[in-house]
């Protein structure tokens, strides 16, 4: 038996595990909501911490590609993203993970087995607080970018409105005739 | 200090730590309110106590006696409104509503549980209202009025949307919304509000709209929008302003008169009334349909609301057509009439196109856009080209102004229907009555606040995704200019590809008009489904 193989095995105790310590975050009445509601549309946050965890674990027991694992980690850190935490606090429920294994393998690691294979793992999970990272912060330049258009549309309106700009028609609207430009080619 | 080793720096306590609510002092963390009213706001409109304030500073500036303004404040209102008294003193914390605010549910604050929101101001009321709070205190669930609980009551006030959707799930039928409305009156005492209302309520106050349109601006506008319709259908609209003996007037949240896409929904509704023929007019005066003073002041919101019947009665006119606006409608529906009783001076609205009689109208005379035109479509008055809408894949957000506010829930649906072919629900408990809230409703639609908006608007979005994944839709539409206006950022963040669209857009792309050229372009100048090149033709 490998490690992937005894993962595999304990990956309901490991996952259910993982999501307890990520909802223990946040004030109880709220973890035990997360924990209690399963339903996708009245506890949107939980669902998605329990299909995101799901995913990733089953992308790492595969290994490969980190491309595969943006879309759950995407959806996980653009919910942190506007909640009360810090950058670290909103990727540190990777690292979590590391703990989370060692802690239901303890008996096997005591038996010096799976050493390098676990190494291995927790690098890939190393990797993985870095893609968060870096998706983190284009969560929070996306809040800011937001933020920057509704004002820059308001005042563009504003001077549309008060005739201070006079736009370039969208096309060739406007232009009556053909010209070289314009024409369509056939063939 | 030394720098930190690096297993210091992952050394993270994730769990938080235990205090009771009652001794834990807000955060005022930027992005998660709303920036302090302007004294001259408030000044224009006589409200109490202006000054210049900031919310992230230790001193708000209070008046000296503030404890007494608000206890004051609250005992009146306690013996004023029985209903606030009730909701106040008959909850049992049963916990039905906790898990339903939008706010609690997309961001974790247990604050934001409407029962411990609503707890906020309920310690204080106990305190100082009831016999066992004033001699047992903590025990008894009451508190002292201090400076923090003041500060924390203005921070979750100012995070509710007053949506109702937790009103819906309550066994006692409590209107939390109710209860952050008399808390935003009780703040509003001591010259406690946001810009964002502030602002707003001093505009419509003066100029008849949030904006501060001023007449000629409005005129404008709509001068745009002629123009842009007559290059779109050929057809030159003539709506008039302030005329006399019209028989009906229009009033629409002036937003949808400026912001896009609330402007083409704008767009749509001047190419029906023109199609229709209709007898109507605008007013540059009762140009607000919407009305912050709601979420100000019951004094306030009256006040506001008074001027659209001042106009009705100067112009007069017969009756009144709303259009696609949120609050509006709940003030409209569930105020006007406990304000003003029966209006007498206007008639009972009928459809000059169908004859039919909107008797659910008789009192306040108001008919809402959708129900006026889905008669209209029942009626088989209108010449319909649903697949002008082809390129759109629409799903349907119910306002919740107008679907728990008064019950408007069929007649948009049956218009969309009637007006586009690909129309996907999404999931039954986050539409209709239980419908979630944009996140940016009752005045908190800011930008500073953009993180509070995202979290509210989560479960919103969350139930767009779904639908987005598994039909491919592309449109979300609403009947609400708040819904217009803040939709297209929340979208933006959670669901891109998605785009915002007020009903009456796509009935105006939908129409046929008596004399059109041949439309190549929708109202927002994009090529229609299948004239893609052809925008010159």
């Amino acid at each position: 038996m490998n490690l992937k193989d005894l993962l595999l095995e304990k990956k309901s105790s490991i996952l259910k595990r993982w999501f307890d310590t990520i909802v223990a975050s946040y004030p109880p009445d709220t973890s035990n909501f997360f924990k209690s509601n399963h339903n996708q549309f009245a506890n949107p946050v939980g669902f998605t911490f329990s299909e995101v965890i799901h995913g990733l674990f089953e992308e790492l027991l595969q290994g490969g590609d980190p491309e595969r694992y943006f879309p759950y980690l995407n959806d996980i850190i653009k919910i942190k993203a506007v909640q009360d935490f810090s950058p670290s606090q909103s990727v540190s429920f990777l690292f979590l993970l590391k703990k989370v294994v060692r802690e239901e393998l303890r008996k096997e690691l005591q038996r010096n087995q799976f050493q390098d294979e676990l190494l291995s793992l927790e690098s890939e999970i190393d990797a993985l607080a870095l893609l968060a990272f870096d998706i983190f912060m284009q969560c929070r330049e996306k809040i800011y970018e937001i933020r920057t258009n509704e004002a820059r549309n308001m005042m563009f309106r504003l001077l549309k409105r008060a005739n201070l700009v006079c736009e370039i028609p969208d096309g060739n609207q406007g232009l009556g005739e053909e010209t070289v430009l314009t024409q369509k080619i056939e063939g | 200090m030394a720098n930190p080793k690096p297993e210091e720096l992952i050394r993270i306590n994730h769990v938080p730590p235990k205090q009771a609510w009652m001794d834990t002092r807000p955060d005022f963390r930027p992005g998660m309110f709303c920036y302090a009213s302007k004294a001259k706001s408030l000044e224009y409109v006589g409200m109490p106590n202006p000054r210049q304030w900031s919310v992230k500073d230790e001193d708000w500036h209070l008046p000296e006696n503030w404890q007494e303004i608000f206890i004051e404040g609250l005992r009146e209102r306690v013996d004023k409104y029985r209903s606030f008294r009730l909701f106040l003193d008959i909850c049992v914390r049963c916990g039905a509503c906790a898990d339903k605010c939008h706010f609690y549910i997309g961001g974790g604050d247990p604050k934001n549980m409407p029962v411990l929101r609503a707890e906020l101001l309920r310690s204080v009321y106990r305190k100082y209202c009831t016999t066992s709070g004033r001699i047992m205190g903590k025990i008894a669930g009451a508190r002292e009025l201090t400076i923090d609980v003041l500060k924390e009551i203005w921070y979750y006030a100012y995070q509710c949307t007053e949506c109702r959707r937790c009103s819906l799930f309550c066994p006692y039928g409590i209107d939390t919304a109710e209860i952050t409305i008399l808390a935003r009156e009780l703040l509003n005492l001591l010259g406690l509000n946001i810009d964002w209302i502030a602002g707003p309520v001093a505009n419509c106050y003066r100029t008849g709209n949030h904006l501060g349109l001023q007449p000629h601006t409005i005129k404008d506008s709509f001068d745009m929008f002629i123009d842009d319709l007559e290059t779109i259908t050929g057809i030159k609209v003539s709506p008039t302003f302030n005329r006399k003996g019209a028989e009906i007037l229009v009033v629409i949240p002036s937003g949808s008169m400026f912001a896009d896409p609330g402007t083409f929904t704008t767009m749509g509704e001047l190419l029906l009334f023109h199609e229709l023929g209709l007898d109507y007019t605008w007013s540059t005066f009762a140009s607000e349909g919407g009305d912050f003073g709601f979420f100000t002041t019951n004094e306030m919101a009256k006040r506001l609301h008074s001027k659209i019947y001042a106009e009705a009665k100067r112009l007069k006119v017969k009756w009144i057509l709303g259009g696609e606006c949120g609050h509006m409608w709940r003030v409209w529906h569930q105020y006007h009439n406990t304000w003003f009783g029966p209006v007498d001076y206007l008639e009972e609205p009928v459809s000059p196109i169908t004859g039919t009689r909107f008797e659910n109208a008789k009192s306040n005379k108001t008919v809402h856009i959708t129900e006026f035109t889905a008669d209209l479509i029942k009626n088989g008055k209108l010449n319909l080209d649903p697949k002008r809408n082809d390129n759109l894949i629409v799903t349907y957000h119910d306002s919740c102004n107008t679907s728990r506010g008064m019950g408007l829930l069929e007649e948009p649906r049956f218009i969309i229907n009637n007006v586009c072919n690909n129309f996907y629900e999404m999931p039954e408990n986050t539409i209709r009555e239980q419908t979630f809230c944009c996140g940016s409703g009752s005045g908190l639609n800011a930008s500073e606040n953009m993180e509070q908006r995202l979290r509210g608007g989560l479960p919103r979005a969350n139930a767009v995704r779904h639908v987005h994944k598994k039909y491919g839709v592309n449109m979300l539409a609403c009947i609400c200019a708040i819904d217009r206006a803040v939709l297209p950022p929340l979208m933006d963040y959670w669901v891109p590809g998605v785009a915002v669209t007020g009903v009456h857009e796509m009935v105006g792309n939908a129409l046929i008009m008596k004399g059109e050229r041949k439309r190549t372009t929708n109202l927002r100048g994009e090529p229609l489904p299948g004239m893609e090149g052809e925008e010159d033709v």
